[in-house]
């Protein structure tokens, strides 16, 4: 990105002001080398969602920000509704809800060395990853239905994990307001048979160490020390939150013009919120956040399943379940005046502060654990969410590493088969169905993730806790 | 580009390619009718997932679909065989289009995925506007182009 179009606040704050039909300011945070490195794509994108109708204070871009659709990958935007704001499908993304929970063990790394060949074996089988798997739980029309609308809750009542769980989900497991009359019989019939499925492509299943604690209090809280292992899930909403981003992304480019929007972008796709068919959107998509929020929770009961034939004494708690591809409606202070704003986080992570009432009562003292994914040779990292993020960008952070790198260039680059025996070399066992697959999720395909995370801290957007590397990996 | 495929009307002419995008994949058909385009740009998408001289064209699926424009046609279209591929959990590889006005009726050849023999890399989760595009050329060919996210 040209820095010269750029002006910089702070080290790791730098504004976009607004210009043609931007409405308000783009704001990015990163450091120099990461706005360096990112794709003037990101650039036009940020300014881009500016224009949209009923956006507040800015259009915002998190330090793993990367060319997206519409909105760029690790973009926030909040809308008000009383001033003409909008939804937008192409704001969530087609994987809706798509997120990330992790699991103490209460194992540690030396309890693992003796079994760990024979739990990836046992995670790969027993977790359906990959194009063409199937889960277990097949559902009616009737069950699908109870399921859209009670998302982790309809999971544990179902048998699936433990009712503690439900503490420690973003909406306690469940979305309220979702209408699964909204979603189509297409959506609903591509979801019937991939009920606890991982998905592929950047979705995973690891085992991770803790080998490094930024936060001692903090980590405390939440419970875990170095030489600890955590499990980590990856995924979404699988077919059904993918068909409900396509059918509303038809439907809201079409109908936008009726709306008298004018859309930069037709991926930008987006509707009045008080319009029929943005209601109807958010009913949908508020149903796919809880087959999001089911599916991590049946992978979780799978995960606990297999630890519970090799590692029986392992405890397998939630620490946390957090969803990066969402629009939910929050209570934002603007300009002293607390505002109900329709926030998108595409490709970012809700990162509330100690005291907010949506964090949890036994994590009240220091915030919600925000968890960011990194890539299957480098590391993950715990967060946690601070007071000032509420001011800066809504309450959110980045999501992920972020890709650097097309997955053509990957492949170019590297073999999976390689890739696979590299990372074995040093522990970390990778276990998928396609080593074309691997090359493209290869963690040279993606930025530095500490680099990334380390923007996120010195920003004030959340602040490191832990440092996670992974064991095992299980990729689709 | 990492995959092309030969078109069967011009061997000289690849009549599909794969374009970057940072995070997932751009697909583009080419040949000398739109329909023909629509076709290389469908044996794209099944290059996203897997090799497609690995999948065997042995049972027909037709599909249909209308839009206002060529272009939201096209995503249309792709949309249609990720539904197919995702329900009946099937790979294609040959495909017939049949275009008149905005509406599109199609055959897509293939078979149930193995995992073991296509290896598929990734499942694409829909066709997007993005860098979406439906034209004839200076020189009679046809393109159709989008990027999928998987």
């Amino acid at each position: 990105m040209d820095l010269s179009l750029l002006k910089q606040q702070s080290r790791f704050e730098w504004h976009i002001p607004p210009f043609g039909k931007m409405l308000v300011p783009g704001v990015i945070y990163a450091n120099e080398m990461l706005i360096r490195d990112m794709d003037m794509k990101v650039y036009e994108q940020v300014t881009n969602v500016a224009t949209l109708p009923g956006i507040v204070r800015a259009s915002y871009a998190m330090p793993d920000a990367h060319w997206g659709y519409g909105f760029p990958i690790g973009g926030v935007a909040a809308f008000d509704p009383d001033v003409g704001g909008v939804v937008s499908a192409g704001g969530v993304g087609f994987d809706i809800s798509c997120g990330v929970r992790a699991l103490r063990t209460g194992l540690t790394v030396e309890e693992l060395q003796p079994v760990k060949e024979q739990l990836a074996e046992a995670l790969f089988h027993r977790i359906p990853a990959g194009v063409g798997s199937t889960g277990k739980v097949h559902l009616d029309r009737h069950e699908m239905d109870a399921m859209l609308a009670g998302g982790a809750r309809w999971a544990v009542g179902k048998g699936f994990g433990l009712h503690e769980d439900l503490e420690f989900i973003e909406e306690r497991g469940c979305m309220g307001g979702a209408k699964p009359e909204c979603v189509s019989d297409y959506a609903k019939k591509r979801q019937q048979d991939e009920m606890g499925t991982l998905g592929s492509g950047n979705h995973y299943l690891e085992v991770q160490q803790v080998v490094q604690v930024f936060d001692r209090e903090v980590a405390s809280i939440f419970g875990f020390r170095e030489g600890d292992l955590v499990v980590s899930i990856h995924c979404g909403s699988r077919g059904l939150g993918h068909q409900i981003g396509t059918e509303f992304l038809k439907r809201m480019a079409i109908s936008a013009a009726g709306y008298h929007i004018d859309l930069p972008d037709r991926e930008l796709a987006c509707a009045p919120i008080n319009s029929e068919v943005g209601q109807e959107y958010l009913g949908a998509m508020r149903a796919a956040v809880n087959c999001a929020l089911a599916n991590r929770q049946i992978v979780t009961h799978l995960v606990r399943q297999a630890f519970a034939d090799l590692l029986p004494q392992a405890t397998l708690s939630l620490l946390y379940d957090v969803s990066h591809n969402t629009c939910k409606v929050e209570e934002h202070v603007i300009d002293g005046t607390p505002v109900r704003l329709f926030v998108h986080r595409k490709g970012a992570t809700r990162a509330f502060g100690p005291g907010h009432p949506d964090v949890p009562p036994s994590l009240q003292a220091v915030g919600q654990p925000v968890l960011i994914g990194g890539t299957m040779g480098t590391a993950s990292y715990v967060l946690v969410g601070t007071k000032e993020s509420m001011s800066l960008a809504f309450g959110s952070a980045c999501h992920g590493a972020g890709r650097s790198m097309s997955r053509h260039q990957a492949t170019r680059q590297w073999h999976g088969r390689e890739v696979v025996r590299e990372l074995a070399a040093r522990g970390i066992l990778i276990r998928s169905p396609s080593f074309r697959g691997v090359a493209e999720e290869a963690p040279g395909a993606y930025k530095d993730v500490s680099e990334v995370v380390d923007a996120a801290d010195r920003a004030k957007l959340a602040r490191k806790v832990a440092r996670l590397e992974p064991l095992i990996c299980v990729k689709g | 580009m990492s995959y092309a495929g030969t078109n069967v009307q011009s061997p000289m002419q690849p009549n599909w390619e794969h374009f970057p995008h940072q995070a997932d994949m751009g697909v583009r058909g080419i040949g000398l009718t739109k329909e023909a385009a629509f076709e290389g740009a469908a044996l794209a998408l099944t290059a996203v997932i897997t090799n497609p001289a690995k999948v065997i064209p042995t049972q027909p699926v037709t599909v249909a679909c209308e839009a206002s424009d060529d272009e939201l046609l096209f995503v249309d279209w792709l949309n249609v065989l990720v539904y197919e591929m995702a329900t009946r959990k099937m790979l294609f590889s040959r495909f017939e289009v049949h275009i008149n006005d905005h509406s599109l009726h199609a055959t897509a050849w293939g078979e149930p995925v193995e995992v073991i023999r296509h290896r598929p890399a990734v499942e694409v989760k829909g066709a997007t506007y993005t860098d979406l595009l439906v034209k004839q050329g200076q020189k009679g060919y046809w393109i159709a182009q989008c990027v999928v996210d998987v």
